[in-house]
């Protein structure tokens, strides 16, 4: 196989990772779009979904797609009540103790699940044979569709619901200004805690698709993607909900085409790399417009 | 042609986006003038001090102080070159006391190096009693030595306002900028801050430029008042002109636009 | 006078502390499992105490601190095991390797503030975990092990002391104080001629050197250093920051404290590790909630206050 096809085949691999990331970003997009949090535990909220949808398989007996909304509506609750019990007595506290407050759900997420559920990892339940399928000189695997397929059609509907819809409309206007959104009659906490619920849905999708994906699941799994998701949703601009798709998609295919021309430890590293660059040089991000603090 | 102006103002502008917030001023202070800059409600008199102290980007036009280029330094050079301003919107550190307040402005003039602070040599401790007693100075000059141990934000707004041109003064500067110093002031208050102001400058030889909207302030104490309004600068002159200057009473009394 | 006076009764309680600790070994009453327990309190208190510098008195929100902390224990054991360097000049040189990389984290920070900062200084240190875990001259993955074990009590307990009489004197002079008004108003430090730069790239300097020694005291204490998140990675980062908040942003002994405290409970806690990793997070939560500075809050404890807390006295007397 010459580089070119291994570097299309990556591309492929890279697209399939990248969607993942994507869904993970946009809760954390629309979340600091919101409330300018960065929701360190969203990472473990996906972690929570795996988890979820692993149960609703292996116990409840259920098929794929609805052990999958099994999983999000209880990651949606988990994550209306991280907001409620944790953010929101923080709402008008500096944002540090915010971000500690979250840093310290993070923690309790992952230590809890690991003595809930054990700390080994575990084998995802294969609700779907495995199929590899030729396309051209590279391969596609049907997860990897399972992938493309349910994060365009979350984020089709996602796309809907924030442009079209009154729900939308009030959370854009929230994201803008909060006083003023309340002024309006728009009750600003069922904007937050719907703005939650949804982030945490998308997060427990990806929780399960990564599952089958890698075909394992742990209580630390949400670590490295969370912070990866969130250096996407960074390097798409933060706070734009297409920003957070295209970042992830970008940050995918960047990972695993180091990984093709080199060491695959190294990915890791690519993600702060990518971040810091970001932050340096645009720190509003790809998507994002200028601001300036006024005197 | 050789000049006796400390600052020099050259057709100075500002540009926030679409919005030109100072357009093409020019002006300038002699040494120890004391100078009022008034004008309407976002006429960009705030601006004006940001760009002389380098707080927001000059996008045209110079700014020189005693023939040093001013013009888009980072705020701290321009402090060092000996102007010193207070805030609008009051700027203490609020959590630390109004004696550390002071004693961090006075920054700029400390010599002891790093090393003899870590070990805490003789010279920094003769240093630091020198700084505590020029701190406390400061303050007996703005009439609050029994607040030296206050933390700064527990202030009433009047003393937070003294306290930040007294922390100005620990620069020792030349040019001092005050930002609406008497808003939020008592009667009795703005009349200690007027014979302050007037101190400063006689016994301090400062020269002083200070925005306000309270006009009989301005026209009690300025000797040269600059009108601005929509970022021009429309009038130059001592008080009695300036009152009787028919496109200033314009712009108060919302008459014409440009 | 009076202030010499406490000096001297400081550094005799200073003196006493590591005379009974050394008297109490030689008894047999402490066992060599405990002084290694106090040891790693003092490498915690220079941890914490570090970082408090950059992120309590300078206001900047690094949770990269492991990273600093890897250099020097890498660095340090390279030297001592490959190049046969005594100890203190190793100590010496991860403390200012890992003071360097302070200088470039730092430079972020002229750019970014508060959680964007949080999440740089993250990536950083994480970063150079990946470079350790690349390098094989020190054991790459399989992590450095047949470090001579060069760190006693006395070593430690020393280092502490010098760290926390270094930052206090830095907090307490000039700089410090023009850190302080960083972290209180950036733009009005800058116009009183505070090079806010300059200060922020100081004190991640500063606080890196001293992380760094740290990490050259704890690799030649457990003589192993494995590249996982927990031992130099984000997790370790975490640690740091819990003690930190803990103790209270911008209080050294709020930060000896909670350094001592919290290396030593888990001891005792063994066996409910689990738990404690439930139970430190919700702390955290509700120190956040309830008393969002950390429990010393910006105030210190001195031998004062304390004297007059035995005395009975009525209003707790804190010193600035
Ligand atoms: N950082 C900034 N970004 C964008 N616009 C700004 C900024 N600072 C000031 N402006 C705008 O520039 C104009 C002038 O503002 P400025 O604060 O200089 O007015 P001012 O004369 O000081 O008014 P006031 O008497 O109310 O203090 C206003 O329209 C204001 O909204
Ligand atoms: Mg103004």
């Amino acid at each position: 196989m010459s580089w070119q096809i291994a570097a299309l085949q990556q591309l492929i691999n890279g697209l399939a990772v990248g969607s993942v990331y994507a869904l993970i970003a946009l809760g954390y997009t629309m979340v600091y779009g919101i409330i300018k949090l960065i929701n360190f535990a969203h990472g473990d909220i996906y972690m929570l979904g795996a988890y979820f949808g692993f149960y609703a398989i292996t116990m409840l007996k259920l098929p794929l797609l609805p052990a999958m909304l099994v999983s999000m509506v209880a990651a949606a609750i988990v994550g209306v009540l991280l907001e409620r019990i944790a953010y929101r007595p923080l709402r008008s506290s500096p944002r540090i103790s915010v971000l500690i407050t979250a840093i310290g759900a993070s923690l309790l997420f992952q230590s809890t699940a690991q003595l809930v559920f054990g700390a080994s990892f575990r084998p995802f339940p294969q609700a779907m044979p495995f199929r590899r399928i030729q396309l051209g000189p590279v391969f596609i695997t049907n997860r990897q569709l399972l992938i493309f397929g349910v994060a365009v059609l979350l984020m089709v509907i996602l796309h809907v619901l924030v442009t079209y819809t009154k729900f939308g409309k009030a959370m854009r206007a929230v994201a803008r200004d909060k006083e003023a959104a309340l002024l309006m009659g728009i009750n600003v906490d069922r904007i937050i805690s719907a703005t939650f619920a949804l982030g945490s849905a998308l997060a427990a999708t990806a929780g399960i698709l990564v599952g089958m994906y890698y075909n394992r699941i742990d209580p630390y799994m949400g670590m490295m993607p969370g912070l990866k998701a969130f250096v996407a949703a960074v390097l798409g601009g933060i706070g734009i909900v297409p920003g957070a798709v295209v970042g992830g998609l970008l940050m995918g295919v960047a990972e695993n085409l180091v990984v093709t021309l080199g060491s695959s430890t190294l990915r890791d590293a690519v993600a702060f790399a990518v971040l810091i660059v970001v932050l340096l040089f645009r720190p509003n991000g790809l998507l994002g417009k200028k601001g300036m603090e006024k005197v | 042609m050789p000049t006796t102006a400390e600052l020099m103002v050259n057709d100075l502008s500002v540009q926030f986006g679409g919005l030109k917030a100072v357009n093409e001023v020019s002006f300038s202070l002699e040494p120890q003038t004391l100078a009022g800059l008034i004008g309407p409600n976002g006429a960009g008199k705030t601006t004006i001090f940001n760009a002389l102290t380098g707080l927001c980007p000059v996008t045209g036009g110079e700014i020189s102080f005693n023939d040093n280029k001013l013009t888009n330094q980072p705020p701290h050079t321009i402090a060092r070159c000996g102007i010193a301003r207070t805030f609008q919107n009051i700027r203490l550190f609020n959590n630390l006391s109004v004696l550390d307040n002071l004693r961090i402005a006075y920054h700029k003039n400390r010599r002891y190096s790093l090393l003899c602070g870590l070990f805490r040599s003789p010279r920094f401790h003769r240093e630091e009693a020198e700084i505590t007693a020029r701190a406390k100075e400061a303050l007996d000059l703005v009439g609050l030595a029994d607040k030296a141990e206050h933390l700064a934000g527990s202030l009433p707004y009047g003393e937070q306002r003294r306290v930040e041109i007294a922390r100005a003064l620990m620069l020792n500067p030349q040019l001092l900028l005050l930002d609406e110093p008497a808003a939020g002031m008592n009667p009795h208050e703005t009349q200690t801050l007027l014979e302050l102001i007037r101190q400063l400058r006689d016994n301090l030889k400062l020269t002083i430029l200070l925005i306000e909207h309270d006009m009989k302030l301005v026209m009690n104490l300025c000797e040269r008042i600059f009108v601005l309004d929509y970022g021009h600068l429309i009038a130059t002159g001592d008080p009695r002109s300036i009152q009787s200057d028919r496109r200033v009473v314009e712009a108060y009394l919302g008459g014409s636009r440009p | 006078m009076a202030n010499k006076l406490s000096g001297l009764l400081k550094v005799a309680l200073l003196v006493l502390v590591y005379a009974a600790v050394q008297f109490l070994e030689g008894r047999g009453i402490l066992l060599p499992y405990h002084v290694q327990i106090l040891s790693l309190c003092c490498i915690n208190i220079i941890l914490v105490v570090s970082l408090n510098l950059i992120n309590g008195f300078t206001g900047q929100f690094s949770i990269g601190h492991a990273g600093f902390f890897a250099i020097g224990a890498y660095l340090s054991a390279y030297l001592t095991v490959k190049l046969q360097l005594p100890f203190i000049p190793a100590i010496i040189c991860g403390g200012i390797l890992a003071g360097l990389t302070g200088l470039a984290v730092g430079l972020p920070a002229l750019r970014l503030r508060g959680d964007y900062l949080a999440i740089a200084t993250l990536g950083f240190g994480e970063i150079i975990r990946v470079i350790i875990l690349n390098t094989d001259a020190v054991g790459g993955a399989r992590g450095f092990s047949g470090i001579p074990k060069y760190t006693t009590f006395g070593l430690a307990y020393l280092t502490a002391i010098i760290t926390v009489v270094v930052i206090r004197n830095f907090v307490a002079s000039d700089y410090g104080r023009a850190c302080l008004a960083v972290r209180e108003d950036e733009i009005a430090a800058e116009s009183l001629g505070v090079n806010s730069t300059y200060f922020k790239v100081l004190a991640f300097a500063l606080g890196a050197f001293f992380a760094g020694a740290a990490g050259a005291l704890f690799s030649h204490y457990l003589q192993y250093m494995a590249p996982t998140p927990s031992q130099i990675g984000f997790v370790k980062s975490i640690d740091i920051l819990i003690m930190l908040v803990l103790g209270g942003l911008g209080s050294i002994t709020g930060s000896v404290v909670a350094a001592i405290v919290l290396t030593v409970i888990p001891e005792f806690l063994r066996g409910f590790a689990e738990y404690r990793m439930i139970l430190y997070p919700i702390l955290l939560m509700a120190v956040m909630i309830y008393r969002p500075s950390g429990l010393m809050a910006g105030r210190e404890l001195t031998l004062k206050g304390l004297t007059e807390l035995f005395k009975g006295a009525k209003t707790r007397a804190y010193h600035s």
